[in-house]
């Protein structure tokens, strides 16, 4: 057979030019991941991707499908691992799901639920970050920012505009708003544009629609993110 | 039973919530009291602990009276739980961590609107609070975790039954919340 790899055991065809990522979509596969969106232009900051293929660690949604690929993904090390960066990204942040608009709906929560997750591990940095509350309808907590850039992308590649980035390195890494002022305000973001709605946290916010969907009644309060991402991913499928 | 478990509970910074979802057990509460007995604890008014097998902390550590009470309980418990969001990562008491504790403490008894008698407390009976709220993972070694704001009656008794016949405690999606 040509263009197939495996996964976990199981055949999955693929495409010339494909990711895993998309292979293993296309074949309903999950392969757990935040910043990774079929829509934009695979950017491997998450790391909850981390597949083992042919033994060697990489990035599902970075690495070309090629022929002859053996890849691990649902093992119980990859897992743990994931587990360790999802509670890496919990404890870099703050993220304090009972006062949190986005709980129920946020991806960090669901891959951390997916997972099993029941601690931080670590220790809290509980680091000071401010909120920018100056748009009249769109939002940012940068207190639950993790840097997967889906809303620099979006704004990007889909809404035609350049309202994001990420600026600074390593534990000063931070989101900017493109504007002199550093406010959200002075930029030309619209609470329509995908960049205010792509945050898979509840970082980005569009103001007077919270909680009108009840805590207990949300997206994952009732369904794992395998099972969610898999439906809405496929169908953005070209 | 010949021997029943063993159990003192505790909240520290806390709202004591999660003590009153724990007695969302509602009727299993008569079937629990069959199989476990209460040390120290809000339920029983004991006030040290002494051998236990499971200890239940909710809340984290805000003040140096929460530290020693964390050390009793982990010196005297087998098994140590943290209990809600609080004791797992500081939750709502740690939100005031971006606020340095001098500005808290003149919001709360000195400027605060309606504020009668300005003063900050200094009774030397007050346990003195700490710069920053700490999940208490950081202070003494948790076995086990059971997330949620409040974890639901079901979180504790999956949990309890687990342990009580043996198995490792394991919690499914449908008892995960960290709401």
């Amino acid at each position: 057979m040509t263009n197939t790899i495996t996964i976990d055991g199981k055949a999955v065809p693929f495409e010339e030019g494909q990711t895993i990522m998309e292979a293993a979509t296309a074949a309903g596969v999950y392969i757990p991941h935040l910043c990774h969106h079929p829509d934009y232009t695979p950017y491997g900051s998450c790391k909850l991707c981390t597949v083992k293929v042919n033994g060697r660690v990489c990035s599902a949604c970075t690495f070309p499908a090629a022929e002859g690929q053996d890849v691990l993904n649902n093992t119980k090390d990859l897992n743990d691992d994931r587990k360790l960066i999802t509670q890496m990204l919990f404890v870099e942040g703050n993220h304090f799901c009972p006062s949190c608009e986005k709980t129920g709906n946020c991806q960090l929560q669901a891959v951390a639920y997916h997972l099993n997750m029941l601690d931080d591990h670590f220790p809290l940095f509980y680091p000071h970050r401010k909120v920018d509350a100056s748009h009249p309808d769109v939002m940012i907590d940068h207190n639950r920012c993790i840097f997967c850039t889906l809303c620099v992308r979006a704004s990007q590649q889909h809404d035609g505009k350049d309202v994001f980035a990420i600026s600074g390195r390593g534990i000063n890494k931070h989101l900017i708003v493109n504007a002199e002022s550093g406010l959200l305000k002075d930029t030309d973001i619209e609470a329509t544009d995908r960049a205010a709605h792509v945050c898979p946290t509840g970082a980005i916010l569009i103001k007077r629609t919270g909680y009108q969907v009840p805590i207990g009644q949300r997206i994952y309060d009732h369904h794992e993110i395998d099972e969610v991402s898999l439906l809405t991913e496929q169908q953005h499928g070209e | 039973m010949a021997n029943k478990i063993r159990i003192a509970t505790t909240s520290l910074a806390g709202c004591f919530g999660c003590h009153m979802s724990f007695l969302d057990l509602d009727e299993r509460l008569l079937q629990l009291a069959e199989l476990v007995e209460f040390d120290r604890s809000p339920i029983t008014d004991i006030e040290h602990c002494t051998n236990c097998d499971i200890g239940l902390i909710e809340g984290g550590v805000c003040n140096s009276e929460n530290v020693h009470t964390l050390r009793e309980f982990r010196l005297n418990c087998k098994i140590l739980v943290a209990v809600g969001a609080c004791a797992i990562n500081g939750g709502l008491p740690a939100m005031r961590n971006f606020i340095p504790l001098e500005e808290c403490l003149s919001e709360a008894y000195l400027d605060g609107i309606g504020v009668e008698n300005p003063q900050i407390p200094s009774d030397i009976e007050l346990p003195l609070l700490l710069d920053k709220v700490r999940p208490i993972h950081e202070v003494v070694k948790i076995d086990y975790y059971l997330p949620g704001c409040p974890p639901s009656a079901d979180v504790f008794w999956k949990f309890l039954t687990d342990l009580q016949e043996g198995r490792e405690p394991e919690l499914d999606y449908g008892l995960v919340h960290y709401d």
